[in-house]
């Protein structure tokens, strides 16, 4: 059986197209390199809901944190509290098994047991309340003189938010939430691990490493294609973050601008 | 567990709850909250150890250990962490099997993988095949140990390396001008300052490490995710005393709560130490404490 073979019959495996039977034995590096590569599309989309999704419930979440407001303060830190201050892999088993007893309550509920609807959900919330404590600190820390130059100028309520706070914010919080997005990534392996099933073996990057490790004792192929996707993935995330973090900054001077500096792994799970 | 418990089947309420939760079985996911603080207490300074080194191999000035200190620093960024748990555990538990199987067995002439086995002779095997439960349960968890303290290890070694550049170089310069050794340099100058820059980093690293922890259940050790699983599931009364529907969610529900506890406790407990080692030093911090006062 040829690589492009095998490619027509395992590349979109982990979305159910292609062929139903994983193979068995005798497994070729090709095998390994296109199902886990077909795993990915799993990393990958659980990774961009989550992401496009949790940037306005953090910000949101930042704003109600930062609100005079006192009960809309308080259920913004409690959000932020809860999902930060917990192991998101303990998050998940407990929203698999929330989502399993509501599913005996309504049938409406039945999406929510399957991965792609329960753990994006999940992921959801907890970028964004990583992100919204990332956004918070922004958000103090915009210039007095900005704020004060936008009141001369006339502006006030959402137009003074939208046009002047909100950019100064993204602009300041954006690498910390580079490093978010890689680490939301990376985070994107545990699904599988976690109570949600992979339905007829459709699952994700890790969980076909794990099934090769498993099957040939071998850990030292698998792993290590796992690794080298992801790091490739981790580098689009930097490239791609790189051009907004540009455009965000691009009315500074430019020994002024804010470098895209990795930080010592400052926001982890 | 108390006297009240001799027959389930008649009291409820709280007397029943009381009785539910001190169960032997229940016992158990107690002591796997053990096993977890014995996890931290022993990778904390382990994986602390692990990093020191590699910051000072980094900052080395022979290149191959430089190189060295610098690979073991990246190569655990960009990849997701527990993808190293899931290989280290197979790799390591190879590796240690294959040497003894070096030491034990020269003569043994098959090789050692066949197709899709790993086979070594039976007396290298680790544990042995013949050894007691706890001495497998032992071995699983100090390979656990080991898998966590090279992964933490590199993250600290990043903090490290970071805070050791974060000294300011007058320093280290004015050490140099009074005579002293790089090795003096290093050991009584640089090493008592950078722990105040060291801290931020290390105490969100400790934050990171109890939230990894539940991450042991993929590892294959019994621990709280593994009895939170095992005790919820419904149980019929053909095969225990106390019959209860699925409860697993409740049970996660308590690790949770247990998470947050710790997770907000270590926090209240790490800006103290904070707030304590910048005192009087030249930073922000040290600055706005003595005005302050």
């Amino acid at each position: 059986m040829s690589c492009w073979e095998t490619i027509a019959d395992y590349g979109l495996r982990s979305i159910g197209i292609g062929e139903r039977l994983l193979p068995r034995d005798n497994f070729t590096l090709c095998q390994q390199v296109t199902l886990i590569g077909s795993g990915m599309l799993w990393n990958i989309y659980f990774g961009l809901v989550a992401l496009v999704t949790g940037f306005f419930l953090a910000t949101a979440l930042a704003l109600g944190k930062a609100s005079k407001i006192t009960p809309l303060r308080k259920l913004a830190e409690w959000v932020i509290f809860v999902f930060r201050g917990s192991p998101l892999f303990i998050q998940f088993f407990f929203a698999y098994f929330l989502f399993l007893s509501l599913k005996s309550v309504s049938s409406a509920f039945d999406p929510l047991t399957s991965a792609w609807l329960g753990a994006a959900l999940v992921l959801f919330l907890n970028t964004a309340a990583y992100t919204g404590e990332i956004f918070y600190g922004a958000l103090l820390s915009v210039p007095k003189g900005d704020v004060e130059a936008a009141d001369a100028y006339g502006f006030s309520g959402f137009p003074r938010f939208r046009r002047i706070i909100w950019p100064t914010m993204l602009r300041l919080a954006w690498p910390a939430y580079t490093n978010e997005a890689i680490f939301l990534f990376h985070a994107t392996t545990l699904v599988f691990f976690s109570g949600f099933p992979a339905w007829q073996q459709r699952g994700d990057a890790l969980y076909y490493a794990n099934y090769f490790a498993d099957k040939t004792f071998n850990p030292f192929v698998p792993y290590p294609i796992l690794a080298g996707y992801f790091i490739l993935l981790t580098l689009c995330v930097v490239g791609v973050f790189g051009l907004i973090n540009k455009r965000l900054n691009r009315h500074l001077p430019k020994e002024r601008r804010q470098k895209m500096r990795m930080r010592p792994r400052l926001l982890m799970r | 567990m108390f006297s009240w418990c001799t027959d389930p089947n008649a009291i409820d309420g709280l007397a029943w709850l009381s009785c539910y939760l001190t169960t032997g079985k229940h016992l158990s996911i107690y002591v796997s909250v053990g096993t977890v603080l014995l996890l931290l207490a022993i990778t904390a300074p382990v994986a602390l150890a692990f990093g020191f080194g590699g910051a000072m191999a980094a900052r080395s000035h022979f290149p191959p250990l430089s190189w060295l200190g610098k690979a073991y620093i990246a190569i655990v960024r960009g990849v997701p962490d527990i993808a190293f748990f899931l290989f280290f555990v197979i790799a390591l538990d190879q590796f240690f099997e294959w040497m003894r199987h070096q030491v034990k067995c020269p003569d043994w002439d098959q090789p050692i993988r066949q197709g899709n086995d790993f086979v070594v002779c039976p007396e290298a095997k680790l544990p042995l095949s013949t050894a007691a439960q706890w001495v497998h349960e032992t071995y699983g968890f100090s390979l656990a140990v080991l898998t966590f303290s090279i992964v933490f290890g590199a993250f600290a070694a990043n903090v490290l390396f970071g805070a050791m550049r974060a000294v300011p170089h007058a320093q280290l310069e004015t050490a140099e001008a009074y005579g002293m050794t790089r090795r003096q340099t290093f050991w009584r100058i640089l090493v008592p300052q950078m722990w105040v820059y060291a801290l931020p980093g290390l105490s969100n690293l400790w934050m990171v490490l109890i939230k990894a922890t539940p991450l042991l259940f993929l590892l294959g050790v019994e621990d709280i995710v593994y009895w939170a699983r095992e005790l919820g599931g419904s149980k019929t009364a053909k095969f225990t005393d106390y019959p209860h529907p699925d409860w697993r969610v409740w049970y996660f529900l308590a690790l949770l709560v247990f998470y947050l506890a710790f997770t907000r406790v270590s926090e209240i407990v790490l800006d103290r130490i904070m707030r304590r080692l910048t005192h009087g030093q030249a930073t922000m911090g040290g600055e706005a404490q003595r005005k302050a006062s």
